[in-house]
């Protein structure tokens, strides 16, 4: 029997076939799945912000931030015996919720998470071989631990598997 | 005491707004007694119905004295009954939502705004401008990723103070639609408006 494995924001998760990871509502946060296809060992990461540099308060949180959530995740699936170099990277969310031209740092918010996880997924050299990013909507992530596939789901625009 | 003090502020604003909103209406609002709420992101969304509850959201930025972001989250049939009732239209389903139904509730929200900002504002003595509100109809965890996001630079937690409308159908008492107002204040204007009450945090 497979279960289901919440991954909340700013949080992040791994599990082996045959099991699923799900994260709710990615808006503008980004959901990082990384999939070992040998070992069927799946990570799934919920990140909110780029970047932990540019942030003056505690660095606890390092599950929030692109640069510091993924390395965590890579290392949280090796232990578990999964291989850096057979990873495969798919990701979706980072959003533009709202048109609105007024606060223009929050309106470009989910394209810069989405460049800070690409450039830190480009650093591990592990490639992106699917990509549901950017638009206006918000989308819920499945990743089947079983066969790496990402299932996007959306509010009033239908599903999609990657 | 600072959380009697911010429920009271609630009460105020979202009095004002809820008379407005019941003027343009021409129904009855009632309101719930705000609740101050300090949360884990991950918990907000659960008092909406789960992070995938279908919703309207109108974000709007507050600045001058006081900086932060208002947040009206209306449920569907509240939305419904809004447009319906503004329109004279008989829309049951937002997959028929165009252009003037949206700007109808955005002209909504603003009014609401306006009425319970004001208020504040005469309250405290202080200077508060409001932004024209943004409207995004989507999953409530995706819309509220967005404050989330803003403070998320801060802290690890959003204060909120969160006040419940219910209007009642014309059919007496069968339908009640709810909606939501989140106040979110940045901690530095929390504390002008406390020092503006003569209330030090």
């Amino acid at each position: 029997m497979s279960q289901t494995v919440t991954v909340g924001i700013s949080d992040l998760n791994v599990v082996r076939a045959p099991n699923v990871l799900v994260t709710y509502a990615l808006g503008s946060c980004v959901g990082i799945c990384l999939y070992d296809p040998m070992a069927k060992i799946a990570g799934l990461s919920h990140i909110m912000l780029p970047s932990s540099a540019e942030m003056a308060s505690i660095k606890t949180q390092v599950y929030k931030f692109a640069d510091t959530a993924i390395v965590a995740l890579v290392k949280k699936m090796e232990s578990m015996g999964a291989r850096t170099i057979r990873m495969k990277a798919k990701i979706a969310g980072g959003a533009q919720m709202f048109a609105g031209g007024g606060n223009s740092s929050l309106a470009s918010i989910g394209q810069r998470n989405v460049a800070a996880v690409k450039a830190e997924l480009a650093r591990l050299r592990i490639p992106i071989i699917a990509e549901d990013t950017g638009k206006n909507y918000g989308r819920t992530l499945y990743l089947d631990a079983g066969d790496g596939s990402m299932r996007i789901k959306s509010v009033n625009r239908g599903e999609w598997v990657w | 005491m600072c959380l009697d003090a911010l429920r009271e502020i609630g009460n105020i604003g979202s009095g004002n707004a809820a008379s407005a909103l019941s003027c343009m209406l021409s129904r009855l609002v009632n309101i719930q007694v705000p609740k101050i709420r300090i949360l884990d992101y991950n918990e907000v969304s659960d008092n909406f119905g789960g992070p995938e509850t279908l919703m309207v959201g109108l974000l709007l930025s507050m600045n001058g004295e006081v900086n932060g972001m208002m947040m009206f989250l209306l449920h569907k049939d509240f939305a419904h009954m809004t447009i319906n009732s503004l329109l004279g239209s008989d829309l049951q389903d937002f997959s028929e939502v165009g252009e003037m139904e949206l700007s109808a509730i955005k002209e909504v929200g603003n009014i609401m705004a306006a009425s319970y900002i004001n208020a504040i504002a005469s309250l405290t003595n202080l200077k508060i401008n409001i932004t024209v509100p943004d409207i995004c109809i989507d999953m409530v965890g995706a819309i509220l990723s967005v404050p989330a996001i803003h403070y998320a630079n801060i802290s690890d937690k959003i204060i909120f103070i969160e006040n419940q409308f219910d209007a009642a159908n014309e059919s007496a008492d069968v339908q009640h639609a709810q909606s939501h107002v989140l106040m979110i204040p940045d901690v530095e204007s929390l504390n002008k408006i406390m020092d503006s009450l003569g209330i030090g945090l």
